[in-house]
């Protein structure tokens, strides 16, 4: 019984961080069909500016204050990696809408520049943040299953983060701008939407969670400049199992590929594991091409 | 509007060129270093008289130099284990040259990326032989890189010093092991196991837990094989991919067995993953003990104490070993390299094996491979190194005599010995003299 909540807890955890990461690509993906490679790249910037937050912090507030570095690094992860983000759009990618071939090998070659790029900066040797010492904690429950407060967390945090971009893209008017722009892009254009910043705006958003992803990745495991790479071909099945473009779909996939995969894991081995889920996405995409939940939408050309 | 445009267009021009910029100073960096070469002007005449004196016109060591390889991955996965090999490998190259270099000639190196790819590694090593006509190659960490390797320098009658610890049941004409196999590890660490972490019932419960690859299969097979002998049980087998990140089912696994000890063969930085992982789950050494053969003191660091403290591992070498040599070596490599760095067994073995190459070189009296090897083969190729004194075993299994210790992580992220072996192990990569190896090394001939 608890060996089953623990993984249970596990599965949860491990989609919550792959949904993090989804979120960002299933707005990229979604809204601009620009299939960026370089997005787990974003995520790997994420993680080192934690770690340069987590060194600046110790220099500069008393030794008391420590734990608040990660509060802040969240924020400045998703200002980094939006920052980021921008450049890599207004400089690069909006030359190639509509070349999805071009812009998929365009990022590919960023997401090496990048890593090459951290590793000349911050050197090969993978670096690591220092857990705040109040989620470096567990809870008992019962027998042997205890719950880390790091992962609670981490689960909360991804909670806030899908509210925020729903309110975001349901409630306000630049979200319905976006949306717009995602269904019918001609269309929007002529009823007054400015694509352009709508594009710039949405790519800077979905960079900003991929830093935020890479904030809480910092928790659980090694930082390295190809930490990036662990991370994006799961990211980009959840988000074309569950559908491109929309939230709860999102959502969806990653729980399919995130509680999956450790269940399988769980009855066979990690590498069979892996093999299963890819069986299953195969079979999903089969019986549903575009993912499980397709934005209907009248544009012909598609 | 049309200013604005323009003003855009500059930017995303220099965006660009910024770009590439950064792309061309990297390939331009990895150029420099890879041809950067320590060439030390030979200061004496003497060294030339004496190289004239063996007068031998090879076409490693032409006028006052000697050309070497290293060969290790400067980028991809195994960049972080590597860096230190290189810079300790340079460091000997550099100490050697300052007292005078080999035969009185100072030794060049040639550095290439295997980029943690194997058919890269072959590559460069055909490059290294054919091109650059070393006179040997240091390098090496993956056995899927040597294995790639392997063929390579046996075709082109090169020269390979291997310094990591490996599966064993290899010995080729062409390569030298200073790193231990599995009798200078694996075995006698369960030596260690069996003597201290039998559980209540008296018997040892062990799971195995290691990457997927040749190295971790090869060593569990061999400890499986063990286990009629030696009376422990292995209550789980589990691999997972090289670079994975996320341990969370098999430490579930870990605790439905409920075994007295892990034995860990992970590589790489899915260590880290791992170690985290586990103290996450609420386990710790006092609860379940590990043993790990492939992490060493640079991985503790990368992933902070705190999470290795009180596990075993089991090397020949510490960086707390507490001797004159061993610290001046540290200390040495620090202030090279900076504070922050560790040492640790690859490290000691990469650094070492100039130094046997050196004396098995001195012994030939030239650099022809065919005359080195044998020279190697005689059983007097030895040198005092950080770890004490190393010596080649006679005959042609081409490793080290060496000591083996286990010792445990202290708060600090230092491995304290708390176990070595009287002497040094005689290597045995066939495991010849274990009986219930038997039927390894005949699956393997």
């Amino acid at each position: 019984m608890d060996l089953l909540l623990m993984q249970l807890f596990n599965s949860l955890s491990v989609s919550s961080i792959l949904l993090l990461a989804a979120l960002g690509l299933a707005i990229t993906f979604g809204l601009m069909g620009v299939i960026n490679m370089a997005h787990g790249e974003l995520i790997m910037i994420g993680a080192y500016t934690t770690y340069v937050v987590q060194n600046i912090w110790k220099s500069v507030f008393p030794e008391s204050l420590f734990d608040g570095y990660f509060i802040a690094s969240i924020f400045i992860s998703f200002l980094v990696t939006a920052g980021i983000g921008v450049l890599l759009e207004r400089g690069i990618i909006r030359h190639l809408y509509g070349r999805a071939l071009d812009s998929l090998l365009v990022t590919w070659g960023i997401s090496l520049v990048l890593q090459q790029l951290v590793r000349s900066i911050f050197g090969p040797t993978n670096v690591s943040v220092a857990c705040p010492s109040f989620l470096d904690k567990n809870i008992e429950v019962i027998g042997m299953f205890s719950m880390s407060y790091k992962r609670l967390f981490i689960l909360a945090l991804v909670i806030i983060c899908c509210i925020l971009i729903g309110l975001l893209m349901y409630r306000t008017r630049q979200g319905r701008n976006i949306r717009a722009a995602m269904q019918n892009r001609p269309m929007a254009a002529s009823l007054g939407v400015n694509t352009a910043r709508c594009d710039a705006l949405t790519f800077a958003i979905g960079s900003g969670f991929a830093g935020v992803a890479g904030c809480a990745i910092a928790l659980l495991g090694p930082i390295g400049p190809t930490i990036g790479q662990s991370y994006i071909v799961d990211t980009f099945m959840a988000v074309v199992v569950g559908g491109v473009g929309r939230i709860v779909g999102c959502i969806t996939g990653s729980a399919i590929i995130g509680m999956g995969g450790p269940i399988f894991e769980f009855f066979t081995t990690a590498s069979l594991g892996k093999v299963l889920i890819f069986i299953v996405v195969i079979i999903i995409l089969q019986f549903c091409p575009k993912g499980i939940f397709s934005i209907s939408n009248r544009v012909l050309d598609e | 509007m049309k200013k604005r445009d323009l003003w855009k267009k500059i930017l995303s021009v220099a965006m660009v060129g910024a770009l590439s910029m950064s792309v061309m100073g990297c390939s331009g960096g990895a150029m420099g270093e890879a041809t950067e070469s320590s060439t030390e002007t030979t200061e004496s005449s003497e060294a030339e008289e004496s190289s004239e004196v063996t007068g031998t016109e090879e076409s490693t060591a032409s006028g006052d130099t000697v050309k070497v390889g290293i060969l290790h991955s400067q980028s991809g996965t195994m960049a972080m284990a590597e860096k230190p090999m290189i810079e300790a490998t340079q460091m000997a190259i550099d100490e050697i040259n300052e007292a005078g270099g080999i035969l009185g000639k100072q030794i060049e190196f040639v550095l290439e990326d295997g980029a943690s790819d194997a058919a890269i590694f072959a590559e460069k090593a055909t490059k290294l032989l054919t091109n650059d006509k070393v006179a040997t190659i240091f390098g090496c960490w993956t056995s899927a890189s040597r294995k790639a390797v392997l063929p390579v320098v046996e075709g082109n009658n090169g020269l390979l010093w291997y310094p990591v610890q490996y599966e064993g049941l290899e010995s080729s004409h062409n390569i030298m092991y200073t790193a231990p196999c599995p009798n200078q590890q694996a075995i006698p660490a369960m030596d260690y196991l069996m003597e201290n972490y039998k559980g209540e019932d008296g018997v040892l419960k062990v799971f195995l837990f290691g990457s997927d690859y040749v190295y971790p299969r090869t060593t569990n097979t061999i400890i499986k094989e063990m286990q009629a002998e030696y009376g422990f049980e292995i209550v789980g087998e589990e691999y997972i991919p090289l670079g994975y990140t996320d341990c969370s089912t098999v430490i579930t696994k870990i605790q439905q067995t409920q075994p007295d000890v892990i034995i860990n063969t992970i590589n790489g930085d899915s260590n880290v993953s791992f170690f985290k992982q586990y103290k996450d789950a609420g386990l710790s050494p006092d609860k379940i003990q590990t043993m790990s053969f492939s992490c060493y003191e640079e991985d503790i660091r990368g992933m902070g104490a705190e999470y290795a403290e009180g596990h075993l591992f089991a090397w020949n070498y510490f960086q707390s070993v507490d001797t004159e040599a061993s610290k001046a070596f540290t200390e040495k490599f620090k202030s090279i390299y900076g504070e922050e760095k560790v040492t640790g067994d690859p490290v000691v073995n990469a650094y070492e094996g100039v130094y046997l190459w050196k004396a098995a070189v001195e012994k030939a009296g030239t650099f022809d491979v065919e005359a080195v090897i044998t020279a190697c083969e005689s059983g007097e190729v030895e040198c005092e190194t950080p770890e004490g004194l190393i010596t080649i075993a006679a005959g042609t299994t081409h490793h080290v005599l060496q000591k083996v210790l286990v010792g445990e992580c202290d708060a600090e992220g230092q491995i304290q010995t708390l176990w070595e072996t009287e002497d040094r192990v005689e290597p045995d990569p066939w495991l010849t003299e274990y009986a219930w190896a038997s039927k390894l090394t005949t699956d393997s001939e």
